[in-house]
């Protein structure tokens, strides 16, 4: 028999199947690599670049990259650190990311990556964009202000809901969600709570209507541990983001 | 090219932006009109806040709201956050919410009564009236009052830490939490909150009763000038409870005119757009309300631990209702207007809550399961509570969507707005000597306006510090006869 072909990530050894990528090996081998637009149920995207890992001494996204053998992969290395606290602060002065008064504080991805790589203030000057909050739908709310552009919902409701709700749409600092209806509404659509596309959004952008704030600050996903012991946000299922879903 | 346009390595610093108007905001501004004769013929407290928040609420969700409006005023957040909580109960259709919530948000409520009186009574106004006015400058600081009532000083800082610890519980954190969701809480009271607050609280009742005592010290030591010091004739507004208690948290409007006469009883504040009426002055960004009856000329009213206590048939706590017999019996049988009274009234309230406190956390209620109610959503909201500065309205309209439409906040000191200006005129018409502002004049003025506690940024600071850009304008050539500036720092300079 065999040994499982293995690669080494800041010192440990982690074996891999055939076809796994970097982040998968290492989240199945229960190493945390910082992520947003990856989730293990959706092929990868590669877009957020918060996983840059050091490759054989080469930066790459750890999504994207395919495990190999005898890989001498770094992580969590004060180079790529700063690297990615540089990739959070842009994500929160593109957006509008209130955390303070935001319902998905302490329970938010996004906010528990920029903790976990020790990105405590934003630094760079706020865009201040204009952007709305779609509020058609009867049991959810888009706002738009939080969409970091990951396109998880867009890859949910594509490949495990078969609906093709949303589509991101422009380029470059340009680029936006959309919703595929002609009003842009998702009112219009037969988007519904249950989807998996209502569960991936690893920021506040997706959330469910009339609710918000029910778990006591204390007691929300990530207040009393990180994300690399807590896990993602779309992973936890049985919490549903954090909150109570009834 | 210059080194300093592109640093070498932007992430190691740190941008500081630097705005041409702060300078000037943190500033309160005051306008004096004299005549010929030097006789001032009106003065204006200039208010530069609060601005643009019912437009930067629009569009959001509706359950959002009551942590937004927390943004709105650093000073007291917790007020904002249950106002806005009570006016989304009605558009999530509670018409009554659980014990247990209701008793939640009273708990926070007091938490943080308690600590916002603390802080204004220990940090800024107590040097205002412990010290009399021709004494040393550099003994109106709380530095003074610790020299002198050492124990007191200790007393008011963990008196602060206790109201805050009472918010951290019941919302989460001690600024900015959130406890409240529509309809109600989304949690209850531990056993062990419980007792954590109840280990100290004997102590902060007692503590309460002292301050009273200190405060009728300092009251018998100068009579005239307490009695007298910016007072003036006014109505009274705040909420009221069915059975004519004082409620900080919940009740009807009541308003009084100067003569303690009543104005309009028990009224159901949802209503309050029909008695009530916001005149917009060009020199003002403030609104002034009024009284619709009476017109903007007589309507004015005052609002906040004055008004209440004035307002009141009785304190449901025994403590508190015994020093208001005393506090009242000076009035003899009308409404107290001395302005300096604040003062005193809010230490009377201070004794309330702790007393409150107790009382609530005695009730098992605070224990209970049910934490929110839901009904019929409604299109509207009005929200009423009696902040620690005085009532407090928040109004929403929301869409089909469940988005605010249309937001109305009347905050404390919008209510008190004609009352500060009418208090500085009396304070600027007795002490104004001849065509000069002087320093006295300056901090008189200061302590006319701490009275009343206003959610000023200028006002957060201690006696000698409050920053003020007076200016007095001839009524003739309306030019700028003198002007005086303080900054925070103390520092006073003439510029004219
Ligand atoms: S809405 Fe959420 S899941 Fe969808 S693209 Fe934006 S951030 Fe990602
Ligand atoms: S997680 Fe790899 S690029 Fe986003």
């Amino acid at each position: 028999m065999s040994e499982q072909p293995s690669f080494t990530l800041d010192g440990r050894r982690i074996p891999f199947r055939d076809g796994q990528t970097v982040m998968a090996a290492a989240l199945a081998a229960g190493v945390y690599i910082p992520h947003l637009c990856f989730n293990p149920e959706f092929a990868p995207h590669g877009s957020c670049r918060v996983c840059l890992v050091k490759v054989n001494g080469r930066v790459q996204a750890a999504c994207t990259t395919p495990a190999a053998a005898g890989q001498l992969v770094q992580s969590e290395i004060e180079e790529l650190r700063e690297i990615r606290r540089g990739i959070l602060q842009m994500l929160f002065v593109e957006g509008n990311h209130v955390c303070p008064a935001c319902e998905k504080s302490g329970a938010c991805q996004l906010q528990a990556v920029a903790y976990y790589v020790g990105m405590l203030a934003p630094h760079y000057t706020h865009f201040y964009p204009r952007r709305s909050v779609d509020a058609s739908h009867p049991e959810a709310v888009i706002d738009f202000n939080r969409c970091i552009l990951c396109e998880l919902c867009v890859r949910a409701s594509r490949e495990v809901d078969g609906k093709n709700i949303f589509a991101v749409r422009g380029r470059g600092i340009n680029a936006r969600l959309v919703v595929n209806t002609p009003s842009g509404k998702l009112g219009a659509t037969d988007f519904s709570v249950g989807d998996k596309a209502a569960q991936v959004c690893p920021t506040g952008a997706i959330l469910l209507k009339h609710h918000g704030y029910e778990i006591p600050i204390g007691q929300r996903l990530y207040d009393r541990k990180p994300i690399n012991v807590v896990g993602d946000v779309a992973q936890l299922s049985e919490s549903r983001g954090g909150r109570r879903h009834d | 090219m210059s080194t300093l346009e592109t640093a070498a390595r932007p992430e190691y610093l740190c941008r500081i932006a630097i705005d041409p108007l702060s300078r000037v905001e943190g500033h309160g501004k005051v306008t004096l009109l004299v005549d010929r004769d030097h006789h001032i013929r009106q003065a204006r407290l200039h208010i530069v806040e609060f601005r643009g928040f019912e437009k930067f609420i629009q569009g959001r969700p509706y359950w959002e709201v009551p942590v937004l409006v927390q943004r709105l005023c650093g000073i007291c957040p917790v007020s904002h956050h249950l106002a806005a909580a009570k006016a989304v109960d009605q558009l999530v259709g509670a018409r009554e919410i659980p014990p247990t919530a209701e008793k939640m948000r009273r708990l926070m409520h007091y938490g943080q009564t308690l600590q916002s009186h603390a802080v204004h009574f220990f940090h800024l106004a107590s040097p205002d009236f412990l010290f009399d006015f021709d004494h040393e400058a550099a003994y109106r600081n709380i530095g003074g009052v610790m020299a002198d009532y050492p124990d007191v000083a200790r007393q008011g800082v963990l008196l602060r830490k206790y109201g805050q610890e009472v918010i951290r519980v019941t919302a989460g954190k001690r600024i900015h939490g959130s406890g409240t969701v529509p309809g109600g809480v989304n949690k209850a009271l531990t056993l062990q909150e419980r007792n954590y607050l109840l280990a100290d609280l004997d102590l902060m009742i007692q503590w309460g009763r002292n301050i009273l005592k200190l405060m009728k010290a300092a009251y018998a030591a100068n009579p005239g000038y307490f009695t007298y010091f910016a007072t003036i004739r006014s109505n009274y507004l705040s909420l009221i409870r069915a059975d004519g208690a004082l409620d900080l948290y919940h009740g009807g409007l009541r308003a009084k005119n100067d003569k303690g006469e009543i104005l309009f009883d028990h009224l159901d504040y949802r209503r309050y757009a029909q008695v009530l009426r916001e005149q917009v002055k060009p020199w003002s960004y403030m609104k002034f309300p009024f009284i619709n009856s009476l017109g903007p000329e007589r309507g004015w009213y005052r609002v906040g631990p004055l008004a209440r206590i004035d307002n009141c048939d009785f304190i449901a706590t025994p403590l508190a209702e015994e020093e208001r017999r005393e506090f009242m019996a000076l009035g003899g049988g009308e409404p107290i207007h001395v302005t300096l009274a604040y003062h005193w009234a809010r230490m009377i309230e201070l004794l309330h809550v702790t007393e409150a406190i107790k009382e609530l956390l005695l009730d098992p209620d605070l224990f209970g399961d049910e934490l929110a109610a839901r009904g019929e959503m409604a299109r509207e909201g009005i929200g009423v509570i009696e902040a620690p500065r005085g009532t407090l309205f928040h109004h929403y309209r929301i869409n089909e969507d469940g988005l605010i439409e249309k937001a109305n906040l009347i905050v404390s000191t919008t209510n008190n707005n004609q009352a500060m200006n009418e208090s500085i005129r009396q304070v600027a018409e007795r002490y104004l000597d001849g065509k000069e502002l002087t320093e006295p004049l300056l901090n008189q003025i200061e302590v006319a306006v701490r009275a009343y506690d206003p959610c000023l940024s200028c006002a957060t600071h201690a006696l000698g510090r409050m920053p003020l850009y007076v200016e007095l304008v001839s009524e003739d050539s309306g030019s700028v006869v003198d002007c005086l500036v303080r900054d925070a720092d103390g520092t006073v300079r003439n510029s004219v």
